[in-house]
């Protein structure tokens, strides 16, 4: 585990020798009197998983949806790819805390729906669909429609529509968060794997520490209203082995103590 | 429903009260109800008369085309309310006050700026239909939930593709309730429209029959209609229900 403080925060959040695939400089986000956001700089490294991670009303999905383009900043900018975000684009898929999936579609139309918006023939966005249905593990389950899925299927399907447009960054708003705890566990083993193969650059939001310290590269700590970088973590966990071994892991649960203990004057 | 243990079936009240008509009628207790027999047997008769057929047929273009306005006025101003609170504001107080209104009233009136002919029917259908699909519409565009806005946008849905694919389909649910509604009301108003202006359709067969005491006809041509009113209903539930079932985990 590598611990790094605010202070060196901008400089060690330049990795060295890793490219950077979204910026976020000096955001600050105001909903009218109330301050959410104040001055976060970040930099989140290409083909990593970063998570947000902070007490309830800190502003980390207010964070992620500004990345996403979805909300304007009241000040600052973000960077994807060294270019300046001025809404939502094809580069960032955005994954949703309730799913967002379309009630009268099937789970293909729903998978394609990213590729169907930019005008991809039927035949050619099925096919892709079908390869992350799979990968998602939902082969079989083409034609069901989201209400004869579980939350967790459910969320697979959302998962399969952000791969299916092949953006370079995803942005995972509490994916977990209403996947029953066996589903999630399961859900986020194969997340790793997928993390592993997609090769994406990956920035989620939590609020589970263990969630945070099981699946990240990096943890970006934030602090309450209004939302700061509190600290910065690298869990640096050997993935290699089993994930039950990783939960049993000394320094997986240092770690998860650690960041409680940082918290932990944060809850009421 | 169960009566002391025994499964009644859905029809059987219907088919009490209709018992009770046929006996009221043969007791000749009141002049003003023939037996149910002699309608029916007057309806069967009604129908293949050319009169008859021609007021339906009068009367049901009269009614198709005040719902087609009032369906797409009403779902464009109901979309407009619902996206947008500046209109929200400015119209929603008149919605409300013509949606509880009794427009009967202003029939005359009607008569008055379109003539004592079809158009003011075809208005009063309107009037009467289009407001609850207003209301119901606009409940609808504003219950889609944000995140599916929100995914629409994320994956660059263009503003045309936003409203065709996600925010028309996702409110259709409610959408087809106001439909519903309003055309149980269209059918009101097609009615008192034409008994109002009382020279065409099914009103001047109203009055005709009415004016002239001949009950059989008189009391075939309301359940003919009362049949009609609840048959479309029926029909637009029964797309309502199949629209539900997957609109049923939003």
């Amino acid at each position: 585990m590598r611990n790094i403080t605010a202070q060196a925060a901008s400089a060690a959040s330049r990795p060295a020798g890793s490219d950077v695939a979204v910026e976020v400089r000096g955001v600050c986000k105001m909903y009218n009197e109330v301050e959410a956001l104040r001055g976060i700089d970040l930099d989140f490294p290409s083909g990593k998983l970063t998570t947000l991670l902070g007490p309830s009303g800190c502003g980390k999905t207010t964070l992620l949806k500004i990345i996403a383009g979805l909300i304007p900043a009241t000040s600052g900018e973000i960077r994807v790819n060294g270019k300046t975000v001025t809404g939502p684009g094809p580069e960032r898929a955005f994954v949703f805390q309730d799913f967002a999936l379309m009630p009268w579609a099937t789970v293909m139309r729903n998978v394609a729906f990213g590729l169907e918006l930019k005008g991809m023939g039927k035949d050619e966005r099925q096919a892709i669909a079908a390869k992350y249905i799979a990968e998602v593990g939902l082969a079989g389950f083409e034609n069901k429609y989201p209400h004869e899925l579980s939350g967790g299927m459910r969320q697979r399907v959302g998962l399969a529509r952000a791969f299916a447009v092949n953006a370079d960054v995803l942005l995972l708003d509490e994916p977990f968060s209403a996947v029953d705890e066996q589903n999630r566990r399961k859900f986020q083993e194969d997340l790793l794997e997928l993390v592993e193969k997609e090769k994406k650059t990956f920035i989620f939001v939590t609020h589970s520490i263990e969630e945070a310290v099981y699946c990240s590269d990096r943890i970006v700590i934030l602090s309450r209203r209004p939302g700061r970088i509190a600290q910065i973590i690298e869990p640096e966990i050997d993935r290699s082995a089993t994930p039950d071994a990783i939960r049993r892991d000394q320094g997986y649960l240092d770690t998860v103590e650690e960041i409680w203990q940082g918290l932990k004057r944060y809850v009421d | 429903m169960t009566l002391f243990g025994f499964r009644v079936p859905m029809m059987a009240s219907l088919l009490v009260w209709c018992v009770i008509w046929e006996i009221v009628g043969r007791s000749g207790a009141m002049f003003l109800i023939p037996p149910l027999s002699d309608v029916l047997v007057a309806a069967v008769a009604l129908v293949q008369t050319g009169t008859w057929q021609a007021a339906a047929l009068t009367t049901l273009n009269s009614f198709l085309l005040g719902m087609f306005f009032a369906i797409v006025v009403g779902i464009a101003i109901g979309v407009l309310m619902g996206r947008s609170a500046t209109a929200d504001n400015l119209l929603g107080i008149w919605v409300n006050i013509f949606v509880s209104a009794p427009l009967s009233a202003l029939v005359p009136v009607l008569m008055i700026l379109f003539g004592m002919g079809e158009t003011t029917v075809v208005v009063t259908v309107f009037l009467f239909a289009v407001w609850i699909i207003v209301l119901d519409t606009r409940a609808g565009i504003q219950s889609v939930p944000n995140s599916l806005l929100e995914m629409g946008r994320s994956y660059g849905a263009s503003r045309f593709a936003l409203y065709s694919k996600i925010i028309l389909l996702a409110a259709l649910p409610e959408i087809l309730a106001g439909i519903r509604l309003g055309v149980v009301r269209g059918v009101k108003g097609v009615v008192i429209g034409q008994l109002l202006v009382a020279i065409i359709g099914y009103g001047e067969l109203f009055e005709l029959y009415s004016r002239n005491f001949d009950m059989e006809n008189f009391w075939a041509l309301t359940i003919i209609l009362f049949a009609a009113a609840m048959g479309l209903s029926a029909l637009i539930e029964n797309i309502e229900k199949r629209v539900d079932y997957y609109a049923g985990v939003r």
